[in-house]
């Protein structure tokens, strides 16, 4: 198998919030690389050669070098190649832009996924959930670290727009299939117009899968999902047999915590 | 408590948190690496202060390093931040190479996936199995001893010559570690499962930027009696 001349290569799955972040940081910084579609049913030996801790994608290989967890990846990769930059200079800005990435993956992203995962009242707090949180970064972009900020990087894409943009599409995709409403523009002007803007960049285009793919596989999932919730029927093999397609795909939506899937 | 160490000219570091707590601990190391002084606000347990809940809003968690009047959180995020921001003092924190920042970023993650669900529920702090919470601490011990070779490429720490991030974010635990092992009777740390990181634990804790921070052992057993009157 050739190698892109850069040394790169990306073990990533279609579906995986994470691995678009690294998809689109090595875009911005105009890297080639080869990508590696896993089956995260059937993990490949590499994979688990390459991330025996976690056994997750993304994975990047730089060099026959891996690095695991997608927020080191993208500082990794900023780090190596230091055109176009993605963290800011200053070591305040930084340390904001690092807390803001992990409370992304550690509060809002399991927050989004038991929306997912869960129906009637349960369903409700959990949507609370997600609007507490939204409303923290809401309230940075209006009147705190970002006020006045076109992208949380500034006037360019910068790692929280990566982290928070890839991901933040599933929002409106879970609020067409549980008729929800998660990011409500009333009760969050800055996020859903920066969310608009993000998902406009040409770059972010052509990372994104899309839309009807993103419904569609949301929706099969969702439907597993209720009905393992329901008293087993003739119909219960039927669900269970696709069950372990059920969880790792669902562990793709990167809305769980932690960095890979 | 009032001034650790005088602070520079201009410069007003304050740090919310307790003495126990090893995410506390980090950050006071990577201080005192940097031979920055500064004030320790220390926070009374069962009540979170005013000006721990006004700067950091979103956990309302400890420890919250305030420089210069601006707030900080994050353990490992205020390390890094130390480090960057007193750069030319004192030895680097986090290696100068990408991959080795990698490396030790990914430990450092991993050790607070694994250490704060774990060692907590030994001392009655956190609910949980405890079996779960043994083996979990046992195969984080080893993967770092196994760790351990590859990073410190033949020197003392992690971070080689001198004292590094994963050395910072794993030597922060050794107290309470400690201290776990007397309260149920088993040793994580131990010499012949673990014989480099015994060494190296040692030399971690006798550290100079180590040795009057690492709250002592018999003093955290006493502490966590007040978890076991509840149980």
């Amino acid at each position: 198998m050739e190698q892109a001349p850069s040394g790169l290569k990306l073990f990533g799955s279609w579906a995986s919030s994470y691995t678009h972040r690294v998809q689109l940081a090595l875009k911005l910084k105009g890297l080639d690389f080869e990508y590696m579609e896993e089956d995260l049913n059937n993990k490949s030996p590499s994979l688990l050669l390459y991330n025996p801790v976690y056994k997750k994608v993304p994975v990047l290989l730089h060099l026959d070098r891996p690095i695991v967890e997608s927020v080191i990846i993208l500082q990794y990769i900023d780090e190596t190649w230091t055109d176009r930059p993605i963290m800011p200079a200053d070591p305040y800005e930084r340390a904001v832009a690092r807390f803001w990435c992990y409370f992304a993956d550690d509060k809002l992203g399991p927050a989004v996924g038991a929306v997912f995962g869960l129906a009637g009242e349960d369903q409700k707090a959990a949507v609370a959930q997600v609007h507490e949180n939204l409303k923290l970064i809401e309230t940075e972009l209006r009147e705190g670290a970002f006020k006045g900020r076109r992208f949380f990087g500034g006037d360019k894409i910068g790692i929280l727009d990566i982290v928070l943009g890839c991901g933040s599409y599933w929002l409106a995709v879970f609020d067409e299939v549980m008729e929800v409403k998660l990011v409500d523009p009333e009760a969050f002007p800055l996020f859903h117009a920066w969310l608009r803007d993000f998902e406009e960049q040409e770059e972010v285009k052509e990372i994104i899968p899309a839309i009807d793919r993103l419904l569609e596989y949301a929706r099969g999932i969702r439907q597993m999902m209720l009905s393992l919730k329901d008293t087993p029927t003739a119909a219960a093999p039927a669900a269970t047999t696709t069950t372990t397609t059920t969880t790792n795909d669902n562990s793709n939506v990167a809305v769980e915590s932690g960095s890979g899937v | 408590m009032i001034l650790e160490r005088m602070a520079a000219a201009g410069e007003v570091v304050k740090l919310v948190g307790s003495w126990g707590s090893p995410f506390v601990v980090r950050v006071g190391i990577a201080l005192h690496l940097k031979g920055v002084g500064y004030e320790l606000l220390q926070e009374e347990f069962g009540k979170k202060s005013e000006i721990l809940l006004k700067s950091n809003p979103v956990y309302k968690k400890m420890p919250v390093l305030i420089h210069n009047g601006k707030p900080i959180c994050e353990s490992m995020i205020i390390v890094e931040y130390v480090d960057e921001v007193w750069a030319s003092a004192g030895p680097s924190i986090l290696p100068a190479d990408p991959y080795e920042r990698a490396i030790a970023r990914f430990w450092a993650a991993y050790i607070d996936d694994k250490l704060p669900s774990a060692v907590p529920i030994l001392i009655g702090a956190l609910e949980g199995s405890k079996e779960q919470a043994i083996e979990q601490i046992f195969t984080t011990v080893q993967l770092l001893e196994d760790a351990f070779t590859k990073c410190c490429k033949g020197k003392s720490f992690f971070g080689g010559e001198t004292i590094g991030y994963i050395d910072i974010a794993f030597g922060s635990w050794l107290g309470g570690l400690k201290a776990v092992e007397k309260m149920v009777g088993i040793k994580f740390i131990d010499g012949e499962k673990l014989p480099l990181l015994v060494g190296w634990a040692e030399r971690f804790c006798s550290n100079d930027a180590v040795v009057n921070i690492m709250p002592q052992v018999d003093m955290l057993i006493e502490f966590s009696k007040v978890f076991q009157k509840k149980n």
